[in-house]
């Protein structure tokens, strides 16, 4: 089914790589031309559209990756100021609440039982407070455990809040499985001692905090600790207390993101931001896919449009090319035509020649024996009485009749030939030999061939033979053309001598003549090309024609560096000036 | 009346002798010569009324010869023949001496005889 629809779409040059006949069967390569011409015409198309495309995609993508990473900073680093804040409000509580009672007052559990309630009303989340005194003796304790009297002194965060003034815990199971965290801060009397107030926080209403920061794309924001361990409930990446399957991010100032892999090949978008003077680091983890989808989607729109564009040139430029090549196709054919044409009247005209150097031979003889019979007539006609009167009489009339009839024949051979005979008409050599160099234009520019005249401007109009004139320059260039290699020169001269004949010289950078051939090159039949097709009659024809326009022909040679053919062409027919 | 005399120039010796010959058994008197060179050594010492010249002869033409020949005897006419018997001997020939007289050979007898008498005529 493929073939036959192929087959018909196929142009007519594609099957005819050459030209199939004629001297110049080489001249073209019309699939090379088309595949040349679509190849290089699509490149030319479609390469910059490519680059422009490539361009474009790389720069939406990147501005649209720098936006996302500026947009997660911020987000990352507002929430993180809400959480600092929230923390900061419960330690602020906590400081107020040992500035305005003292050490006493904290000291007696109904008090600190009234402290916590009013804390549970006012900011909720509070779920136990706890006294504890320089020695680590925790003094007062209310809450829902039994730690009333515990020794704080070997605790690391005991240490910790004794250096820093804070201490804020990790995130830890605690009453009724419920995460926890612990603040802890230090409070100096004027008189130098001090003792540490403590208060555990459930974390659902920092949980609430984080849940109401409007997220971007399907992101999951949640707290670990420096050690990896999930500090408040995340979507994708595990419950409370499990361990980030993410690498903790290292330590900055400020909010960062970058961008990771998973376990599954999906690309994420981390932003981070350690909470000051916590041991948390909010994390704000994306899948880059869900944030970079409009920019997919307007990428794939490109992508249509660069394959829909493409298809299109390139339909087009086939198009025109096969067109184009097709008319070039035609131009040749009729070129090949013509060539052949010219070959074949040139032929024609050999054979006219030749019948009419034959006939021309045949009538002297011709003429001699019928002025001897004739003779032979008139002496009967004189004498009166001879033997055999009667039958010699008609033995010379039928020799004078035979005589007519061959006489008939070689008239009607010359009156073939007639018209392959000199046209003498006023000539402009300048303007033959342009027409003949005009006709070969494109063998000479498809070989690289230059071609250079040099015909002064004051050469005169002479009575010769235009046709003739035409096929002899012609014949000659072909035959140059023959024996030059790609690259070659040619050089076509024309001068007036003093005696006023005009002398035209082609020379060509050939291969030249061997010695041994120069004596036979205008014979007829006589070819060094016969393998490439060459009938041997070119020179030899053209040979006649100088000679039948009454000018002569002359060659000098050397074998590899070229040829010169010189031609005298005589102007005595009443010459005329321009 | 004089006899007429003519003079025969062909390269062809055979056929300009024979030619002369049966120009004499018609009462003319004809005088034959190969060459134009020869042709223009025979006019130093004999008159004639008329030349009947080959076109192609080797050297000198038939058409050169005919004006070397007028300078000498511009009273002499001419016809010519031609073995080829060609538009450019036509041409040739006409050009220099009118359609009338050109001849192409194998010449028949009776027609130079025509040509002859018609030239002569027109003359006088």
């Amino acid at each position: 089914m493929g073939e036959p629809v192929l087959e018909r779409f196929k142009p007519r040059f594609w099957d005819n790589r050459f030209a199939d006949s004629g001297p110049f069967k080489r001249l073209f390569n019309f699939r090379r031309i088309w595949k040349l011409a679509v190849l290089l015409t699509s490149l030319v198309a479609i390469i910059p559209l490519f680059v422009l495309a490539i361009f474009d995609l790389n720069v939406t993508r990147h501005s649209a990756e720098t936006q996302i990473n500026l947009r997660i900073t911020k987000l990352v680093s507002n929430t993180d100021r809400t959480l600092t804040f929230f923390l900061e409000e419960r330690k602020y509580a906590l400081d107020f609440i040992v500035n305005s009672h003292s050490y006493k007052t904290l000291s007696k559990p109904q008090k600190l039982a009234g402290i916590l309630e009013s804390l549970k009303q006012t900011m909720g989340g509070f779920v136990d407070l706890g006294v504890i005194d320089a020695t680590g003796e925790q003094v007062c304790y209310v809450g829902p455990y039994t730690l009333q009297g515990k020794n704080y002194t070997g605790e690391a965060w005991f240490q910790e809040v004794l250096e820093r003034g804070l201490y804020i815990s990790d995130v830890f199971l605690g009453f009724r499985e419920v995460p926890h965290l612990v603040i802890a801060i230090k409070h100096e009397n004027p008189d130098g001692s001090f003792y540490i107030f403590r208060a555990t926080l459930d974390t659902d209403r920092f949980n609430q905090v984080l849940s109401q920061i409007e997220l971007i794309g399907q992101g999951d924001m949640f707290l670990i600790n420096r050690q990896g361990v999930i500090q408040t409930p995340s979507t994708y990446h595990g419950n409370v207390l499990n361990i980030l399957d993410i690498q903790v991010p290292k330590y900055s100032d400020y909010a960062q993101v970058f961008n990771k892999k998973n376990g599954r090949g999906q690309a994420l978008i981390v932003g981070y931001s350690y909470i000051k003077d916590t041991p948390f680091i909010l994390m704000n983890i994306t899948r880059k896919n869900e944030l970079m989808r409009p920019v997919y989607k307007t990428n794939l729109l490109l992508v249509g449009f660069i394959a829909v564009s493409t298809t299109l040139i390139v339909l087009v430029v086939m198009g025109v090319a096969t067109r184009l090549v097709n008319e070039i196709y035609n131009a040749d054919q009729q070129r090949v035509r013509t060539l052949r044409e010219v070959e074949h009247s040139s032929k024609l005209a050999s054979i006219g020649r030749l019948a009419a150097g034959v006939a021309h031979e045949i009538n002297n003889p011709l003429a001699i024996i019928g002025e001897k019979a004739g003779l032979m007539k008139d002496i009967m006609m004189v004498e009166k009485e001879y033997p055999y009167q009667d039958k010699l009489t008609g033995l010379v009339d039928s020799i004078l009749a035979s005589v007519e009839r061959c006489g008939a024949i070689t008239k009607r051979l010359l009156g073939f030939a007639k018209h392959l005979e000199v046209k003498i008409e006023p000539v402009d050599l300048a303007t033959v030999i342009r027409d003949v160099l005009a006709f070969l234009n494109r063998e000479a520019s498809y070989r690289s061939i230059t071609v250079t005249t040099d015909l002064p401007e004051d050469l005169p109009f002479f009575e010769s033979d235009h046709g003739k004139l035409q096929q002899i320059f012609l014949n000659l260039v072909n035959n140059a053309f023959a024996a030059m290699s790609n690259g070659g020169a040619l050089e076509i001269r024309a001068r007036q001598k003093p005696d006023e004949d005009i002398v035209v010289t082609v020379r060509d950078d050939g291969c030249g003549i061997p010695e041994a051939d120069m004596e036979r090159i205008f014979e007829p039949f006589f070819s060094t090309k016969k393998e490439k097709g060459g009938t041997g009659l070119g020179l030899s024809i053209t040979y006649g024609l100088v000679q039948e326009i009454g000018g002569t022909i002359q060659v000098e040679s050397e074998l590899g560096k070229g040829s010169l053919f010189t031609i005298t062409l005589p102007i005595e027919r009443g010459e005329r000036e321009k | 009346m004089n006899a007429i005399r003519v003079l025969l120039v062909d390269d062809e010796k055979e056929f300009v002798s024979t030619l002369a010959e049966r120009l004499l058994l018609r009462g003319i008197e004809a005088d034959w010569v190969a060459s134009a060179e020869e042709a223009l050594e025979k006019i130093k010492d004999s008159q004639y009324d008329l030349a009947v010249l080959d076109v192609k002869m080797p050297h000198i033409s038939g058409i050169e010869l005919k004006r070397m020949l007028h300078e000498h005897c511009p009273d002499m006419q001419f016809i010519f023949m031609t073995g080829h018997g060609s538009e450019q001997d036509f041409h040739a020939g006409s050009s220099e001496a009118g359609a009338a007289y050109y001849l192409v050979k194998p010449v028949h007898i009776d027609d130079l005889m025509l040509k002859m008498n018609e030239v002569l005529d027109r003359e006088r």
